[in-house]
């Protein structure tokens, strides 16, 4: 019975499987058709790296280039903000667990397309104060990231015995900093590592607030060069996708990796399969 | 700075050994929380209360509910109902290809890698997706498309012969449920995987069959599970701007893109509130969506410890 089961479990995720594939594949066969429409080559792919179409996608290096400062400002402001909040939260303030993680979450009932109305003014501000400067969107996107780095850390934080860890840190007695940089920070290097990822990979892939802000990153550049050039938005629209996934890949495989520290065989398991689903969120 | 000297005083009228770490608690709680209020107040909170809250300020400045009017009109609640059109059957798609998926995925060892690289894909086409799904749906069935093309040149078949549909609400069918139905396997996989063997043990020792095993313990222990993430799937659709943008350059038909005409053109006279209300008719959408989904939740967790 259960080899039966097990065949049509697998033969349904082939079927499901070739179903998703088709739209990849398609954006491969798009991309490598010759510039007569009559066959297929790689002429496409080579006028990316041709250095005379250089003009062609200065638009698009400079969206690479914002979306890249983007995602690091916007990871850097994950860690330096939210991380020392969730560890104090659940270090010394037990009772704000529930507002905090309520805080966290707001950003999936309010979307990016909503709050972007509220951000229009908010940034009139803010280019008065610090300037339009492309890494200002990372105070946006700081906030639309709130949900997945806190689900991240929040799952990392659960799995380990943060309390003790710290309590001894400090009878031992260092202060808070040293408790943060010696203790907290190793023992959720995966959580915080997994929230910077999914940060940076959720940055690269934004699009509404960018757009309706009249920002330039990677997502309003590429819609911009498909109007010209569909064939180079394509190409990197599937670059894109392929380096998020390998991105997530490595994840996910977080886990699995450094695990310096003795610990029991089953409590890494329970610690891994809590972990895997949650981290991603919804 | 009051908070400190406060601490202090009364720490030194304590007279016991807690009194160093006492007055060091203070400022580590100060540096650790207040940032992120802060910066919580000034980019969540404040954006939310001008965008929900410009409907009801008229142009001059003062409080008005005759901005809410503009819910009622005709052109907008037809695309509330093309919103809702669209989020509903993606939904419902992604619901039942993703439970599927699901069942498939339990075929699999947990940790190994096959399922780790779907549960990176999944995460990938559900969450970072957005225009680039737009594109790959315009090369796959756009009117260049390569299935659009292979059907038309091979078998003849001329997909949009009764009209361009791709760049309309239909268009927007496909690409929707790619993304919902990768969300449904990460929102729904934990209450699959949260079903005990021992339960399946437990029907057969009592002398039940596979068929009552499925009909009184998996589908009861699921279905709040199932239609939890429904509603996320439905409120994921109701509230995805990207794809739609990219896909229709043309016309407002879901209500996303109705926010976009009405921040565009939000120096017309007399639409200065518009995009506020829409957002939040789309807020009152979303905030019942998740009150609902989170009270699902509550039931679905029982289950998974």
């Amino acid at each position: 019975m259960t080899g039966r089961s097990t065949v049509a479990r697998r033969a349904a995720l082939v079927v499901v499987g070739a179903v998703f594939a088709v739209p990849i594949l398609a954006m491969v066969a798009f991309s490598l058709r010759s510039a007569d429409g009559t066959g297929h080559d790689l002429g496409h792919w080579r006028a990316i790296v041709d250095p005379e179409n250089e003009r062609a996608y200065r638009n698009l290096v400079e969206g690479v280039t914002n979306s890249l400062v983007l995602a690091g400002a916007s990871a850097a402001l994950v860690l330096v903000l939210l991380v020392p909040a969730v560890v104090l939260v659940h270090l010394r303030y037990p009772r704000l667990v529930r507002p905090l993680e309520f805080v966290s979450l707001v950003p999936i009932t309010v979307p990016a397309i909503v709050l972007v109305v509220g951000l229009a003014p908010v940034y009139s501000v803010v280019a008065r104060v610090a300037g339009s400067g492309a890494w200002t969107l990372a105070l946006a996107y700081g906030v639309t990231v709130l949900p997945y780095a806190y689900r991240a850390i929040q799952a990392d934080l659960a799995s380990t015995d943060l309390r003790t860890l710290a309590e001894a840190s400090r009878t031992l007695g260092s202060g808070w900093l040293r408790t943060m940089a010696l203790v907290v920070v190793p023992s959720l290097r995966r959580g915080l590592l997994a929230a910077a990822f999914i940060t940076v990979a959720v940055v690269l892939g934004e699009y509404t607030i960018a757009s309706l802000l009249n920002r330039v990153n990677l997502q309003t550049a590429l819609v911009q060069v498909s109007r010209s050039d569909p064939f180079a938005a394509v190409i990197f629209a599937l670059l894109a996708l392929l380096f998020a996934f390998v991105l997530l890949v490595v994840v996910g495989r977080v886990g699995s990796i450094g695990t310096a520290r003795p610990v029991l065989p089953g409590r890494d398991r329970a610690r891994r399969s809590r972990t895997a689903p949650r981290k991603a969120l919804s | 700075m009051t908070t400190l000297t406060e601490g202090a005083r009364r720490a030194s009228s304590v007279r016991d050994g807690a009194v160093p770490t006492r007055v060091r608690r203070r400022p580590a709680a100060w540096w650790g929380l207040t940032p992120f209020a802060l910066y919580v107040v000034l980019f969540l909170v404040v954006p939310c209360a001008i965008a929900l809250g410009t409907g009801f300020v008229s142009s001059d400045g003062a409080p008005t509910l005759s901005g809410l009017a503009a819910l009622g009109d005709p052109v907008v609640l037809r695309a509330f109902g093309s919103s809702a059109l669209v989020s509903g059957v993606t939904a419902v798609v992604g619901a039942l290809v993703g439970a599927v998926v699901c069942w498939g995925l339990t075929a699999l060892r947990p940790d190994g890698v096959v399922r780790s690289l779907i549960d990176s894909a999944a995460s990938v086409l559900a969450q970072f997706g957005g225009v680039m799904l737009a594109f790959a749906f315009t090369a796959t069935i756009g009117i260049q498309g390569v299935v659009t093309q292979l059907l038309l040149t091979r078998a003849g078949v001329d997909i949009f012969a009764g009209g361009v549909w791709f760049y309309q609400v239909p268009g927007l069918l496909l690409p929707y449920a790619y993304f919902q139905v990768p969300l449904m396997v990460i929102v729904f996989m934990p209450a699959v995987t949260g079903l005990k063997p021992q339960w399946q043990e437990a029907v057969a020792t009592l002398g039940g069959t596979a068929r009552q095993h499925l009909f009184r313990v998996v589908v009861p222990v699921l279905a709040p599970a199932f239609v939890g993430s429904l509603l996320l799937l439905f409120a994921n659709a109701f509230s995805s701007y990207a794809t739609a943008a990219a896909l229709i350059s043309q016309g407002s038909q879901i209500v996303p893109l109705q926010i976009r005409a009405a921040l565009v053109s939000e120096t017309v006279l007399g639409r200065e509130g518009v995009a506020g209300v829409l957002a939040l008719g789309m807020v009152v959408v979303m905030v019942v969506l998740m009150t609902l989904y989170s009270l699902l939740q509550r039931r679905t967790e029982r289950w998974q410890r």
